[in-house]
């Protein structure tokens, strides 16, 4: 009984945080490519609601930060002046969801900047960045997941329902692909593209390449389903009665195949994720001064980095709701299909 | 204080042991005793500066395994870092001073027309195997860095108005060299040109084996030095161990032969970062080459070392465009581009428009000085003050692509994009080197610099050695950001980057013909300075190629870094330069300050 509720709480914590992702552009208080040369390296700012005189204000606040003098990295809290934070401002132009121009953002102060999670070394927002960086990676992730399910679907039912040397042949190249270091792959695909790689053009071929390695695990899934499903009565019944490859595929098979399909969907979702980022990581994904999670990351490769600004790991955290998320509906959605259900159904099923 | 005797007793015997052990190497090795006490008959280089002890190993790092110890074809900096603590030349230069003064040659003489140097050789030096040196030595060393066949990258120095210079032996000591013109570079024409040992080299070179020897697993007896220090051990991937050279021709003010140390070991370390904490764990005496960040990150945890800024240094780094001219070949999308390159004024804009200050402060940490021209202010000697330093302007910036027939359409998003006169949006692609994390930084600080003028940038990071290869080979690219280190102050050492035939002409390489009135001008004045003695002269032909320079931007100079370095606290004698090899100029006088420390090691 407890089972769709667990799903449904799955759900709507993962579409509140894909929303607020979604809505970057009102999340975050600037634009992510915006320099503030003035501020590199910033540690995230505090937000008091107690002042340094001891008075309490109802509205939060925050005090600017200054460079030490001599210094490069060095700031200090200026108590003189309090900044309101405030709600709902008017500031930078963005497109909510891609195409709404807006001028509002959640939060956001006037005279001075707030940077609530820090800056990085050209002085852009960590939060704006985290936010707008969270488009492309779980864009990637779920177009990524998209195209492996489709090709994982179509092949492995191809394989399981027509059987033979088709069969044998999908799943010999199904393995080949299992096998293939796509790493390298990728490197050498690079290098066939001409030099500079629009951020769309990259976009796409991190999403093309990671949904193109990946269809062999759900193809062989499927295609055991489809073996078991297609000897089933009321398969043979509908064949009995003279249905078409077509409509037997639609009709009767392909239902079957959904709890698997979708249970693979919220794993293989956090798998592409953390593929682009890895991607990124490594410079092959979107170029600068785009953000995605794993070109943010991508500044702890300097060891400088790594042991003086600490507020730079901040978005290897932001991955952690979304994974569990994503593998709290998975583990839903398996106990939901889970086997001894699916044999409580057959055994009311007159053989 | 039983530690403190205790530790030096321990000191004492070993350095006794190794004493007899290098005696007992160079007996085994020529017969006749290494000379521990100044030898009368000698003509020893006697330094200034604090009076050390003996012994010690000093351990620092390089960034990559030197290809070889053939000082004839050494072109990497690992190895002309390693060769330059084992070979020694007629006329050194003074790391600090900048200034020439005397080393193998003890003094030498220019006629008055310019034509003939006269040198004379310091008597009783031996090479590192115990075999005198002779003027036969620095004959043969001149004949070999002349030959075609083996392309040593010091020849061009030596060819003068296009014909080698001749090189006479008078006695065993002294030597004419003879010019078929006046040389602008005078004496300092000899630092770097290791002289060789013949008794070694003569016959692999007359079996034209010359340019594959001494590559770094020789064995320690087939090589010999004139250096402080000679070859030990070498292991495949880890470390290259040198020990004191024990006829080593400098002494100390007392009289005290150098090198202090008993041996010096480079370690191979791979990356900057691991560098770095092989020198914060105490592995290695010695760091440089640092960026920036990692010399603030040392710098804030200081355990026994010091870091030093030594001030700016020789390498620039600028932006320049592909001006080449590629006929057909060229793609149309290049050749609509090159429209805009070929256009002084669109190159006076970007310069315009880029903040060099947000470079220095953002990539250098502030350690480093915003350029106008190829000449750093660490060259205080060939700068040329009154380049102008006009600080950035978009305005102006817009005016001159205003000027140039560019306009601006405002686009979708209410940003306004850079159209050139045939209506066409003004994008371009900037290559930098991925391994250097500086440049990079540079070009995304420029990306956005741009995109406040409409033009769409991007930055495309490449593997270096595919970078060389798009720039100076299939030159398809748009427009670069690289950097140049001169080894020398003096401006020849960059003359191929300025003569428009030159190789390293990095916007238009290798010409037949200059293409341009103000390359043809630039190399006029190259020439010309080369062929004239005295340095004010000399000076006012260079200050004018400078400003030439600066007019036309071929390069648009952004900034160049501090040469930063740190040391242990231990080492004495430690005066880290702006010219190469930053640290170990003056290996010969490094002596460690506690002898408890070397006594550990």
């Amino acid at each position: 009984m407890t089972q769709p509720r667990k799903f449904a709480r799955w759900l709507i914590v993962l579409l509140m945080l894909h929303g607020i992702v979604a809505a970057a552009g009102f999340f975050a208080p600037y634009d992510p490519v915006e320099q503030d040369r003035e501020r590199p390296y910033l540690p995230p700012m505090r937000v008091h609601l107690m002042d340094a005189r001891g008075h309490l204000h109802l509205r939060p606040f925050f005090y600017p930060l200054r460079l030490r003098a001599g210094s490069f990295d060095q700031y200090e809290e200026d108590t003189a002046t309090a900044v309101p934070l405030r709600f709902f401002e008017r500031a930078a132009a963005y497109h909510l969801f891609g195409f709404v121009p807006s001028h509002l953002h959640l939060f956001g102060a006037s005279g001075t900047r707030i940077y609530l999670l820090g800056t990085d070394t050209y002085g852009r927002d960590q939060l704006s960045r985290i936010l707008y960086g969270g488009q492309v990676s779980l864009l990637a992730g779920l177009l990524g997941a998209g195209v492996t399910l489709f090709l994982g679907a179509l092949i492995g039912m191809a394989a399981g329902y027509f059987g033979g040397w088709r069969d044998d042949l999908l799943m010999r190249i199904a393995e080949l692909f299992l096998a293939l270091p796509w790493l390298y792959l990728l490197f050498a695909l690079r290098a066939f593209l001409p030099l500079a790689v629009s951020p769309l053009e990259a976009f796409l071929l991190v999403v093309i390449v990671i949904g193109m390695v990946g269809w062999a695990r759900p193809a062989r899934l499927v295609r055991g389903v489809v073996l078991s499903v297609k000897e089933r009565d009321f398969v043979r019944a509908a064949r009995g009665f003279g249905a078409s490859d077509v409509y037997l595929l639609r009709r009767h098979i392909l239902p079957e195949t959904a709890s698997v399909l979708l249970t693979q969907a919220a794993i293989l979702v956090p798998q592409f994720v953390l593929a682009e980022m890895t991607l990124s990581f490594l410079g092959l994904g979107v170029p600068e001064p785009m953000s995605s999670w794993g070109n943010l990351l991508a500044a702890l490769q300097q060891y400088n980095v790594l042991v003086s600004y600490w507020w730079m790991y901040l978005p290897a955290l932001a991955i952690v709701p979304f994974f569990l998320g994503y593998l709290g509906l998975a583990s839903a959605l398996q106990q939901r299909t889970s086997p001894y259900k699916i044999e409580e159904k057959s055994s009311w099923s007159p053989s | 204080m039983k530690n403190e005797r205790l530790s030096s007793w321990r000191c004492r015997s070993s350095l006794s042991l190794l004493l007899a052990c290098t005696a007992l190497i160079a007996l085994h090795a020529k017969g006749a005793p290494p000379p521990q006490q100044t030898n009368a008959k000698e003509e020893l280089l006697s330094l200034p500066g604090e009076i050390g002890r003996s012994g010690g190993r000093l351990v620092i790092s390089l960034r990559a395994e030197p290809k070889t110890l053939n000082p004839l074809t050494a072109a990497d900096a690992p190895s002309r870092e390693v060769i330059g603590a084992m070979q020694a030349d007629l006329v050194h230069i003074n790391r600090a001073t900048q200034l020439t003064e005397p080393a193998l040659a003890k003094s030498w003489k220019i006629s008055a027309d310019g034509l003939q140097y006269t040198l004379t050789l310091r008597q009783g030096l031996r090479f590192s195997d115990g075999h005198p040196l002779d003027a036969d030595d620095v004959l043969f060393t001149f004949h070999v860095y002349l030959d075609e066949n083996i392309h040593a990258p010091q020849r061009d120095l030596l060819i003068v108005g296009g014909k080698p210079i001749t090189v006479r032996k008078v006695d065993a000591q002294t030597l004419v060299c003879q010019f078929a013109k006046p040389y602008g570079v005078e004496e300092r024409l000899f630092d770097g040109l290791a002289i060789l040992p013949r008794h070694l080299l003569e016959k692999p070179y007359q079996e034209g084996k010359l340019g594959q020897l001494w590559t770094l697993s020789t064995p320690p007896n087939e090589w010999a030095g004139l250096g402080p220090f000679r070859l030990k051990e070498y292991v495949a991937g880890q470390k290259l161990v040198l020990e004191r050279n024990p006829y080593y021709w400098k002494t100390d003010a007392k009289g005290n032969r150098l090198p202090y140390l008993d041996e010096l070991v480079f370690l191979f370390v791979p990356s900057a970062d691991a560098q770095v904490l092989r020198f914060q764990s105490g592995e290695t005496d010695i760091i440089t080459r640092l960026g920036a960040e990692n010399f603030s990150v040392l710098g804030r945890q200081q355990r026994g070392y010091t870091m030093t800024d030594a001030g700016p240094g020789l390498e620039y780094n600028f932006l320049f465009f592909n001006l080449n001219d590629l006929g057909e070949k060229s793609s149309a999308d290049l050749t609509r581009k090159q429209k805009w390159f070929r256009d002084v004024r669109f190159r006076q804009a970007i310069s315009a428009a880029i903040d060099r200050d947000a470079i220095v402060r953002l990539v250098y940490q502030g350690r480093g000085s915003a350029l106008w021209g190829p000449v750093t202010p660490g060259n205080h000697r060939w700068l040329d003050a009154s380049i102008p330093h006009p600080p950035r302007s978009v305005e102006r910036a817009r005016t001159l692509l205003k000027q140039a027939g560019f306009s601006w359409s405002a686009g979708a998003n209410g940003e306004s994009t850079l159209m050139d006169s045939d209506r066409k949006p003004v994008e371009f692609s900037v290559l930098t080197s991925s391994s250097n994390a500086d440049r990079t930084k540079m070009a995304t600080l420029i990306q956005d610099d741009l995109k406040q003028l409409g033009m769409h940038v991007q930055v495309v990071p490449l593997e270096f050695r595919s970078l060389i290869d798009r720039v100076t080979q299939t030159k398809e690219y748009d427009a670069c950001i690289l950097g140049l280190a001169s080894f020398d102050a003096d401006p020849n050492s960059d003359i191929n980057v300025w003569l428009s035939s030159g190789g390293t002409h990095l916007w238009n390489p290798s010409q037949p013909h200059p293409a341009t009135a103000w390359e043809a001008e630039i190399d006029r004045l190259m020439e010309q300075q080369l062929a004239t003695p005295g340095y004010d002269q000399r000076k006012k032909l260079y200050d004018r190629v400078q400003e030439i320079l600066a007019e036309n931007q071929p390069m648009i100079f952004l900034a160049s870094p501090d040469i930063l370095v740190g040391a242990k606290n231990s080492i004495a004698n430690f005066h880290p330069s702006v010219l190469e090899p930053y640290a170990l100029w003056n290996v010969e006088q490094f002596y460690f300050r506690n002898s408890a420390e070397n006594a550990s090691r």
